[in-house]
């Protein structure tokens, strides 16, 4: 057992913070740039992280869970407004049912976010505003959804959550699923969103741990009291145990069988998804009366991991499904 | 990044599997009932003679060179098999090889690591607890010796141990966290008193208090120089934080592990409340072996004395207490009615894990201004 990274997990883990810290939103007002938004799409489609789950040959996929995860933990920790996760699964999905390749994919889920949908209405991540596939799972079987674009849509401020409408026609596209593909593929999910409310934890820690140190009351800096330290100090616990149970998540992906994986991937979702609402309620306190205005960007955090929560399920769905499995019904 | 065992890893687990089959002493629950540590010394020795004690230790002191990481597979093994956790010394063995001579590392470690002496570890005193420097204890030099004279409180185990850590102050005339010295001091001698407390939970065995009054050590036996002992002690309590260092994942894992079987035992029997709080100490206790495992393999790269063992101490509360919360949740009216309710001790003994080793009141204090910089 080694968990730390390898020579080139490492490299990846520096690129991709390095990326993300350059392209994205440094302040709620650039969230408006649109030449910087396009920029950053640009990067990271050519860094070629979108093609991370695409076949290899052979039905492997070209890197594992674990760089995947990387990504979106850097991405997560900068808030980056970039489709990522979304086309990312959905190739996943696609190259598990042995389906080459859709244009514009993205995963349809529904009733609620939890798992893919079958029908709809449903709601697709990451949706391109140019418009998407939106795949669906019927029986065993792949089929999808086309639309011609889509506006904003959802309430995290970095990412779209888009609408498909009810009784919009679903096209069978081939491609057949078996229950063990659909639980590796649920843990890639928790393992991604898991990593991304890492990342948002961390960044959004980071931000606060500076204003504190820097914000001054009493003639001194907020971030001396120790009322103040302690939120702070706690706040970063939780990220670092957040981090231990979600690398394990993303490592599981590839190498347990899928249902010990699905399991690993509750286990950091659910340890992840409590630990980030807090650290983000406690990033809002920290900046007191300026961290409960729009202007200021750590709302952008608190949103972005209530949609990483509820993306595959948040703590109360991963609990449900861990006592079930653990304890027997009830 | 691997999880796998590696071929000596998987080596290793199937043997320690096969022996824990044979020899799993069966003990109760560690820290609810004194029979756990009357029959502890024994567990130790066993598991030491089978070769699984003392894993990642050099060999020269009776330890097996291997990675940190081997420790990982003892606490999943040995929490598998419902035997109880490695004994939780690792921090005396990292301060005694961290400052100790050459000479004191192999008159004393051979014997720590074995289990052939037994350790306790005197630092707090009544008047000295977070404020840890402030402690009054004396050692004055005597010829060869010194005298010690004072008052130690929290010497967990003192009443069976050969030896003592103790930390005196052997200068008054210096600032507070210069004065003070480590000491391997015998503990059959006159000159000291045990008078042990009983902890919440009705134990005796783990809450010592040793009165020293007129003791004597060689002053051979001193560990690190004279004034060293502040830096000696933050070493060990830095590891005294860590459940790497601990084992005590298996003991949380062991009694999820009891609570999941009670309630899969009648489903029905079980509100929605008391199976989440089961799940949700699986959760925190799942999270905790991993923690161990990522601070267990970054120790490839060096041992860090740092403060980092804070955060890890904080997690470990929290996680020791959920279980403690799960316990006392599951055991429902029991926990108020049944005298021999040991879900009851779980938990009463649960809420020292938020002081010993360190307040997480100082472990947050740590946090903030030695890794997140804050300013005092």
């Amino acid at each position: 057992m080694d968990t730390r990274d390898t020579a080139e997990q490492a490299e990846l883990r520096r690129s991709a913070r390095r990326l993300a810290r350059e392209l994205a939103p440094a302040t709620v007002a650039d969230l408006d740039d649109a030449t910087r938004a396009k920029r950053l799409a640009a990067a990271v489609h050519d860094a070629g992280w979108l093609e991370l789950r695409d076949d290899a040959g052979g039905g492997a996929p070209l890197a594992g869970g674990v760089e995947a995860a990387i990504v979106a933990d850097a991405l997560g920790g900068s808030v980056a407004d970039v489709a990522f996760a979304g086309p990312v699964l959905a190739r996943d999905l696609l190259r598990r049912s042995g389906r080459a390749r859709v244009d514009n994919a993205v995963v349809a889920f529904a009733p609620s976010l939890v798992a893919a949908a079958s029908t709809t209405p449903a709601y697709a991540v990451d949706a391109p505003a140019d418009g998407y596939a939106a795949l669906v799972v019927v029986g065993s079987e792949l089929a999808c959804v086309r639309v011609a674009a889509s506006g904003p849509g959802g309430n995290d401020l970095t990412r779209v959550v888009a609408a498909l409408p009810e009784g919009a026609p679903i096209e069978m596209i081939g491609g057949e699923l078996h229950a063990d593909d659909l639980d590796a593929w649920r843990a890639l999910g928790l393992a991604l969103t898991s990593a991304d409310l890492v990342g948002v934890m961390r960044g959004v820690l980071d931000m606060t741990v500076a204003y504190a140190a820097d914000r001054r009351q009493f003639g001194v800096p907020v971030g001396s009291f120790q009322a103040v330290q302690h939120l702070l100090a706690e706040a970063r616990c939780l990220q670092e145990g957040s981090l231990s149970a979600a690398l394990y998540a993303a490592w599981t992906v590839d190498n347990l069988p899928p249902a010990d994986a699905l399991a690993a991937g509750r286990v950091a979702k659910a340890y992840a998804a409590r630990a980030a609402r807090t650290v983000c309620e406690t990033a809002v306190q920290v900046h007191g009366g300026i961290g409960n205005t729009w202007e200021c960007i750590v709302h952008v955090y608190l949103r972005r991991a209530l949609l990483s929560t509820q993306w595959f399920g948040d703590d109360a769905v991963q609990l449900a499904e861990l006592q079930q499995e653990r304890l027997g019904s009830s | 990044m691997d999880y796998r065992d590696s071929p000596a890893e998987a080596d290793f687990r199937a043997r320690l599997r096969a022996w824990l089959a044979a020899n799993n002493p069966g003990l109760p629950t560690s820290s609810t009932d004194d029979e756990y540590w009357a029959r502890q010394a024994d567990w130790h020795t066993a598991l030491y003679d089978a070769g699984f004690f003392g894993l990642s230790w050099p060999s020269r002191f009776g330890g097996h060179d291997l990675p940190p990481v081997f420790d990982v597979i003892l606490d999943e093994e040995v929490a598998a098999a419902g035997a109880p956790p490695r004994p939780s010394l690792g921090y005396l063995v990292q301060g005694i090889s961290a400052h100790g001579s050459d000479a004191i590392r192999e008159r004393f470690l051979p014997g720590l690591i074995s289990g052939r002496e037994r350790w306790c570890q005197g630092f707090s005193e009544p008047d000295a607890g977070s404020d840890l420097a402030s402690l009054r204890t004396t050692a004055t030099r005597d010829g060869d010796e010194y005298v010690i004279n004072g008052h130690k409180i929290w010497t967990s185990y003192s009443d069976v141990a050969d030896w003592c850590l103790l930390l005196a102050r052997t200068d008054p005339d210096v600032p507070k966290h210069k004065g003070l010295s480590a000491f391997a001091v015998p503990m059959h001698q006159p000159g000291i008193e045990q008078r042990p407390l009983r902890m919440i939970n009705g134990i005796t065995n783990e809450f010592g208090q040793v009165l020293f009054d007129g003791a004597r050590v060689p002053a051979a036996n001193m560990i690190g120089e004279p004034g060293e002992g502040w830096r000696l002690a933050m070493t060990i309590v830095s590891h005294e934080r860590e459940p790497g260092e601990l084992g005590y994942v298996a003991r949380y894992a062991k009694t999820v592990k009891e609570l999941e079987r009670t309630v899969r035992g009648d489903p029905a029997a079980f509100r929605p409340d008391q199976r989440e709080a089961v799940a949700w100490a699986h959760v925190q206790t799942e999270m905790l072996r991993l923690h161990v495992c990522r601070r267990l393999s970054e120790r490839l790269d060096g041992i860090d004395h740092g403060p980092g063992g804070s955060i890890d101490k904080l997690l470990m509360t929290w996680v020791e207490q959920s279980v403690g919360h799960a316990a006392l949740t599951v055991a429902g009216p029991h926990a108020a009615t049944d005298r021999d309710d040991v879900a009851l001790k779980i938990y009463l003994y649960s809420r020292a894990q938020s002081v010993m080793g360190g307040t997480s009141q100082i472990q947050k204090n740590i946090i903030a201004t030695r890794i997140l910089g804050l300013p005092t």
